[in-house]
This record gives structure tokens, C-alpha cells and sequence, in this order.
């Protein structure tokens, strides 16, 4: 059984994150890129028969899929809430993929939205959490990634200069990326070092900015993607994997389930990441960015720093990677920072990347990151000739 | 005294003699008696064999700094007495935990060998921390 070459990516939706929620809500969002993604497909609100939706923080509730979906007259042969944190976005491709490939659905409308909620970061909820982490001030993500650092630099030498290159360098993107929250001025090494020290050794340019946003995917199957509009993104390869909920027991801190993920796409397509025209790896914190080039093979294990230092990471140079600027400059509207990363995958596959443009753009490596590297979801996409 | 504002932990039948031996400032893990590993956080199964042959046995409180950050700007106003360190720590016994570490953070190594220190944050409850060796 393999996914490859079974589904197709036919249309986006994305919002500039805004920085401030004012009035919206996040069914109001949702509606919006999902109207958009829908007519980027060439396709009709009727014609979605499968519906995979991320459950908004800034408005949870049970049966979230079945209300979302009538609120937007959505009558549907799938539906669920994928709930893998940020890896939710890529894992919502390969399962409408799964889907598609099962006989089930025919467009699937893979969904997330959500509002910046401005305030206290809440104190985890799930129980051993809140037992065993939150006492000792481990709540939200800063702690956990700069746990990974601090270690990631014992074990390999990783230097403060090496992880600060990959929020310059996608600033550079960013400058190019109309609907990018930090696109005014690019960044220097000194500027991300001499930014506020948070949570050592990450400095403020480091860390992703909350913003409310949102951002559609409508996959579909061979017959439905020969009509769309614009040319295809298929999917070719998908890895899914998670060892660990607290970065504490994870089997190893430094080595993420991004290895299993992205082994298991590469093989599921038949490819290698030196075959990968660009990279659009997950961009939480820079460290995550060192970590998952390194686990998905684009580089040895512990080389990812000095890796980052040789190549240039923008869209014009030897190895795109992040080319909207990545969550660290497009911000991050909950888990639609993650969905930022596929829909800029299938922007540049399909061609319009605008200014941006990756030249020859065929086959892109997209990473979906969880959680504090907890869930990990690969995904390898193809523009066909 | 001021009122201690930060999250406690609310034991659960499996957790309640952690708790209870932190309170006696001893530090105590389960052992699995199908696989013989010590495990942490405490739970109802092993997570090596899935046995639920678990008994609890004390140990040394030995152990280093597995990782640690300084929390400069805390999450939540709970914790607005940052900056704190925030670090895992491993046992010589082999798991890793949680925890803070006590003392200066330009003190705190990757590394380093530390000791629990029992921080009894209230009456009623005790954190299980460290400190340098």
C-alpha cells in the first residue's frame, strides 16, 4: 500500500496573520480561507466531500467537525479533528490522501484557523503535565526547544551564530512575502544575538510570534485534479511518528521522530533529499530548523549548524528552505503556522511563488512539527511536467 | 508567608506515593518487576514492557543536568519570580526528570552533577528539586 501519486493538492487559502485578533472569530477565518481555497480549486462548496479541521484553542468544543461543517452547509463523507499540534497541518494531507486513496472522498478540505489569544500562556491541562511539568515552570513550548538547544550544542558544538543564520536568511524570503508579518527589513547574525535573551540560549528573534490567522488545502483525487485550475501538487511520499509527549522522556532530545517520519516519506516516494528542489521545514524556534534538516537527512547528525552556515537558505540561493519566511518572519496563527509550510510547498510547486519563485521548483520536502518535537509528520510533494 | 501562587501537583492514586516519600524528603521511583527498569513520572504500567508489576523502591537522588535553560520571561505570571532554571535532570538510576535546579544560573552546566533538594513549597506539598553536587 503506498499514498504515491494518489492525491493532489489543487488549492490554497491563506490570511496575513494579524497581530491583534479585534472582532474576528475563528469560524469567521475558517470560513474565509476555506471560500478561498475552494475557488482556487476551481471547485464549489458541493463538490467537498471530506473535511479535516484543527480544534481552535481560541474556541474549543466537542463534535467541533460536524459544526463547522454545517455552518458552512458542508455535507461530507469524512470528517475529524486532526489534533497532532503543529504537525497537524501536513498530517491532514496524507490523511485526506488516505482517504481519497480508500474511495471515500473525492475533495477533501483540510482546515485551520484560529485567534491569538493575548495573555497568560494556560497551564497545561493534560494531567501528568500538569503534575509533573507546569510545578516546575516547564509550560508552553520556549522551555522544551531551548532544552534541545542547550543540549544540541553540548552534544555537536551547535553555536549561537549557526542557529541565528536560519532566521536570517528566511527573513530574506520574508522580504519578498507580501502576506509575511516581519517583511520591512532584514536581519543580521548580530541583530538575532543582541535580540532579548528569553529562555537561554534563545534570543526574541529566535522564537515564533503568536497572531491569529488562517489558512485551507483542498486535496483531491486524479480525476477531480485534472479539471482544477492551476497545476497539481502531488503527494508522493508521507511519514507520520511520534515517541514522546514532554521532551523529558523522549528516547532522545537531539534526535527527533523526524528520522522515522522522513524515512518513511522519502521511501514512500522513492526518493532521496539530495533529489528535493526546496525544503519547508516546521520553524517553531531556529533550533527546530538545524534539528529537522539533520533528522530528515539533508545533512549528518550534528552537522545541521555548520550546515546552515554553508548554504544560503533563501529562495534564490542553494538550498531554499522556508522560502514565505517561515514562521519565525510569516508569524504563527496557531496552527495555521503550520499549515504556512504546505501551503508555500504547493505555492512553489504550482509556480507561484511570485517573487520569490523558486527556478525548477519539482519536488519539495515539507515537515510538520508538534508539540516539543512530540509528533512529527513528513510529507514529499511533486509538480508533474 | 505569601500565598504560593505557582501550579501544584495533583497526585493521582498511581503518583500519591511519590508525593507522599517527597513530604518524607526521600525520593522514590517505581520499578518495573517484569523488566527491572526504573521509571518516571510515576504511572500504572511500565512504559519499557507494559507490565503492571510495578513496586517502589528508594534511590541515591543522584544524578547531572541532562539539559537546562534560564527562564528569563516566564509563560504565565505565576511564574514572575523568573529568571529560574528549568532543567532535565538524569538519575543514576537512569530516568530523566523535570525539575529545577537551586542556585545560580551561571552556575548551571550541561553535565553537572546535582542532588535532589526537597523544596517544601508549602505545608502540604514538597517539589522535588536538585542542587550542584
Amino acid at each position: 500500500m503506498s499514498l504515491k501519486g494518489k492525491a493532489a493538492a489543487i488549492g490554497i487559502g491563506e490570511l496575513k496573520p494579524m497581530k491583534e485578533p479585534g472582532n474576528h472569530t475563528a469560524l469567521e477565518l475558517m470560513g474565509k480561507v476555506s471560500a478561498e481555497a475552494i475557488a482556487d480549486a476551481g471547485l464549489e462548496a458541493k463538490d467537498i466531500d471530506g473535511f479535516l479541521v484543527g480544534m481552535p484553542f481560541s474556541d474549543p468544543g466537542m463534535l467541533y467537525p460536524a459544526s463547522a461543517a454545517e455552518a458552512f452547509g458542508l455535507n461530507v463523507r469524512m470528517l475529524n479533528v486532526v489534533d497532532i499540534g503543529g504537525a497537524s497541518p501536513a498530517g491532514m494531507i496524507w490523511r485526506a490522501a488516505a482517504a481519497i486513496d480508500a474511495g471515500m472522498c473525492n475533495a477533501v478540505l483540510c482546515l485551520v484557523a484560529d485567534l491569538n489569544r493575548v495573555g497568560d500562556q494556560r497551564v497545561p491541562t493534560v494531567s501528568m503535565q500538569r503534575e509533573f511539568e507546569a510545578p516546575y515552570g516547564n509550560i508552553g513550548a520556549n522551555c522544551g526547544y531551548a532544552l534541545i538547544a542547550h543540549r544540541h550544542m553540548f552534544e555537536y558544538g551547535t553555536t549561537p551564530q549557526q542557529m541565528a543564520k536560519v532566521a536570517v536568511d528566511q527573513r530574506m524570503n520574508a522580504l519578498k512575502n507580501p502576506l509575511a508579518t516581519f517583511n520591512d527589513r532584514p536581519l543580521t547574525i548580530e541583530d538575532v544575538l543582541s535580540s532579548r535573551m528569553i529562555v537561554d540560549p534563545l534570543h526574541l528573534f529566535e522564537i515564533v510570534s503568536p497572531c491569529s490567522g488562517g489558512a485551507a488545502v483542498i486535496m483531491a483525487s486524479p480525476e477531480v485534479a485534472r479539471r482544477a485550475k492551476h497545476p497539481p501538487a502531488w503527494l508522493l511520499g508521507a511519514g507520520e511518528y511520534s515517541n514522546h509527549a514532554s521532551i523529558t522522556y523522549a528516547p532522545s532530545i537531539t534526535t527527533s521522530p523526524i528520522k522515522f517520519a522522513a524515512e518513511a516519506a522519502f521511501k514512500m516516494a522513492g526518493l532521496k533529499p539530495t533529489d528535493m528542489d526546496f525544503v519547508c521545514p516546521y520553524d517553531c524556534y531556529t533550533i527546530t530548523v538545524i534539528v529537522t534538516l539533520e533528522d530528515a537527512g539533508f545533512c549528518k547528525k550534528g552537522q545541521g549548524g555548520p550546515f546552515v552556515m554553508e548554504h544560503d537558505l533563501s529562495y534564490a540561493g542553494d538550498f531554499p528552505c522556508n522560502t514565505h519566511g517561515g514562521q519565525l518572519s510569516f508569524g504563527q496563527p496557531g496552527l495555521a503556522g503550520g499549515m504556512s509550510h504546505v501551503t508555500e510547498g504547493i505555492r512553489q510547486l504550482m509556480g507561484r511563488g511570485g517573487e520569490r519563485q523558486v527556478k525548477n521548483a519539482r519536488l519539495a520536502y515539507i515537515n510538520g512539527n508538534g508539540g516539543i518535537m512530540s509528533e512529527q509528520a513528513s510529507l514529499v510533494m511533486e509538480r508533474r511536467s | 508567608m505569601s500565598e504560593y501562587l505557582k501550579p501544584l501537583p495533583k497526585p493521582s492514586p498511581a503518583s500519591r506515593p511519590f508525593w507522599d516519600a517527597a513530604r518524607r524528603h526521600e525520593l522514590t521511583l517505581q520499578r518495573c518487576g517484569a523488566c527491572r527498569k526504573f521509571i518516571y513520572y510515576p504511572r500504572d504500567r511500565c512504559p519499557h514492557c507494559f507490565s503492571a508489576d510495578l513496586s517502589w523502591e528508594r534511590v541515591s537522588g543522584r544524578g547531572k543536568v541532562y539539559s537546562y535553560t534560564v527562564v528569563r520571561r516566564a509563560s504565565t505570571r505565576s511564574f514572575a519570580d523568573a529568571p529560574y532554571v528549568l532543567a532535565i535532570v538524569e538519575l543514576d538510576e537512569g530516568v530523566r526528570m523535570t525539575s529545577n535546579v537551586v542556585a545560580p544560573a551561571d552556575q548551571v552546566r550541561v553535565d553537572m552533577p546535582v542532588t535532589v533538594y526537597f523544596d517544601d513549597v508549602t505545608p502540604e506539598h514538597t517539589l522535588v528539586k536538585f542542587k550542584p553536587a
